[in-house]
């Protein structure tokens, strides 16, 4: 049975969800938080994203996708064009090549495997940008990547349900 | 059917595998790309950056709103838990800055009359924007925020800008709609400060710390390097003429190895709404006329 257009749609705006929420999340780290000490701190949100999806749907959230997200990110944050690019692309290239890995494993093992992948993300990030516009503390940079860590099995748990929800069978 | 690189439907595989490895190597290829651009051509970038920001600010400005009435509430609370304590606290502060209200009256009065008879040029009237701040961006490589007013509303390159009466940072560049104010944290923020007791003189330089640095303290060279001591206020000095002088700026929180960092007044946390001060020659040069209806008149007079 040829599908309809109404179903074709709805499967069209599902798959759209890997994209949308990953867009969502850089807005989310844009957003002025009020909580004291936390400015400088906001978790690697879209890294999260990228490297979840990477992994369950590489062919919604392609690699030049991660690309793109990447060069919008780099263009409102204020990093170097490019950089920002590069480490999504590399992140998404790593959590793809090795999905089988992940897949077959427990989230202890994934959440492992993310500390290495945000770990070495995390330093790419801090010597292009101190390489190409200047070296800061590095302390900032450890607190961040702490701070990715420990929020993401929140994360990555919300995006697993988000995922169940609506791409289940799409 | 068996795949492999023999058959057809391998070989297509086989194909598919080497037009992504390759298109993902020309991706990495445009990022190093994309970085010497960046390098080459920043004028393109930013004008780049701000058309982006323009169109980003409206949505960033509704998504702020929430978070910020959030915090408002959690932050009724809080003072609702504390009301006895902060009604004493601001007693005595209160009788303390009727006392410097008195000092203050008698000194602008004798200010007057002084400057009066010097023949005093005053400093130029300065003029004032106000924005929310709708996006905090960068918060580890680059310490920046973006404001919903732009060049349509007279906020220019370099203006200073304010939160209540203390030093936030400058602008770094402006679009339509928005602007991107660099705070003096950022790693290159350079803020010509002046120590409030000692007159000596100093760079602020930021460098992505919560604490900038004093750096290029100006004193006598026989003498040695001028003391800074924990405690002392910094406020900017007006050199360069972008900055108004006398804006609280900080305190010097700490003097190690002849290091002298500075605890800023502001809070970044608590910048919902920033004074863009047009100051000096922006402000009496034509074409920034478009801002008239959005400026207030200075408080200098």
């Amino acid at each position: 049975m040829k599908p309809g257009l109404l179903h074709r749609m709805d499967l069209w705006a599902r798959h759209l969800l890997p994209v949308g929420l990953t867009l969502f999340l850089l807005l989310m780290t844009l957003v002025p938080s009020r909580v004291p000490g936390m400015s400088g701190l906001m978790p690697a949100l879209v890294l999260m994203a990228v490297f979840y999806w990477a992994i369950y749907r590489p062919d919604l959230l392609p690699a030049h996708g991660a690309f793109l997200i990447g060069l919008l990110q780099d263009v409102v944050d204020g990093t170097p064009i490019g950089v920002t690019a590069l480490v999504l692309l590399l992140v998404h290239g790593v959590a793809a090549s090795q999905r089988r890995f992940f897949l077959g494993n427990t989230f202890i093992v994934a959440w492992w495997g993310f500390a290495l992948v945000a770990a070495v993300a995390s330093l790419l990030t801090w010597g292009l940008v101190g390489v190409l516009h200047g070296w800061g503390q590095p302390r900032a940079v450890l607190f961040q990547y702490l701070m990715t860590l420990a929020t993401y099995p929140v994360v990555s748990w919300i995006l697993a349900r988000l995922h169940v929800t609506f791409l289940r069978d799409a | 059917m068996k795949q492999h690189s023999g058959s057809p439907v391998g070989r297509l595989a086989h194909l598919r595998l080497l037009v992504q490895r390759f298109a993902f190597l020309a991706l990495v290829g445009a990022a190093f790309g994309l970085m010497l651009l960046g390098k080459a051509d920043m004028v393109l970038v930013e004008r780049m950056r701000m058309s982006v920001a323009d169109a980003l600010a409206p949505v960033l400005d509704v998504m702020a709103r929430p978070a910020a009435g959030i915090a408002d509430i959690v932050e009724n609370v809080h003072e609702l838990a504390n009301l006895r304590a902060e009604n004493a606290r601001l007693r005595e502060e209160n009788a303390k800055l009727l006392h410097w209200q008195t000092v203050a009256r008698r000194l602008d009065a004798e200010n007057r009359i002084l400057a009066e008879k010097l023949n005093y040029l005053p400093d130029p009237e300065a003029a004032y924007i106000t924005a929310r701040v709708v996006a905090d961006t960068g918060g580890t490589f680059v310490h920046s925020m973006l404001i919903n007013a732009g060049a349509r509303n007279g906020v220019r390159k370099g203006q200073a800008v304010m939160s209540g009466e203390v030093l936030v940072g400058r602008i770094a560049s402006v679009g339509q709609t928005s602007a991107r104010v660099l705070l003096l944290t950022d790693l290159n923020a350079r803020v010509p400060v002046v120590i409030e007791s000692s007159r000596v003189k100093a760079i602020l330089s930021g460098d992505n710390s919560d604490r900038p640095r004093l750096s290029y303290l100006s004193g006598d060279p026989l003498a040695g390097p001028p003391s800074v001591a924990p405690g002392e206020r910094i406020v900017t000095s007006g050199h360069g003429g972008a900055f108004p002088p006398g804006i609280p700026v900080g305190v010097v929180a700490s003097v190690t190895d002849g290091v002298a960092r500075v605890q800023p007044f502001i809070h970044r946390h608590e910048l919902e709404f920033v004074t863009v001060v047009d100051y000096g020659l922006g402000a009496v040069l034509p074409g920034s006329n478009g801002a008239e209806d959005t400026r207030r008149g200075g408080s200098t007079s």
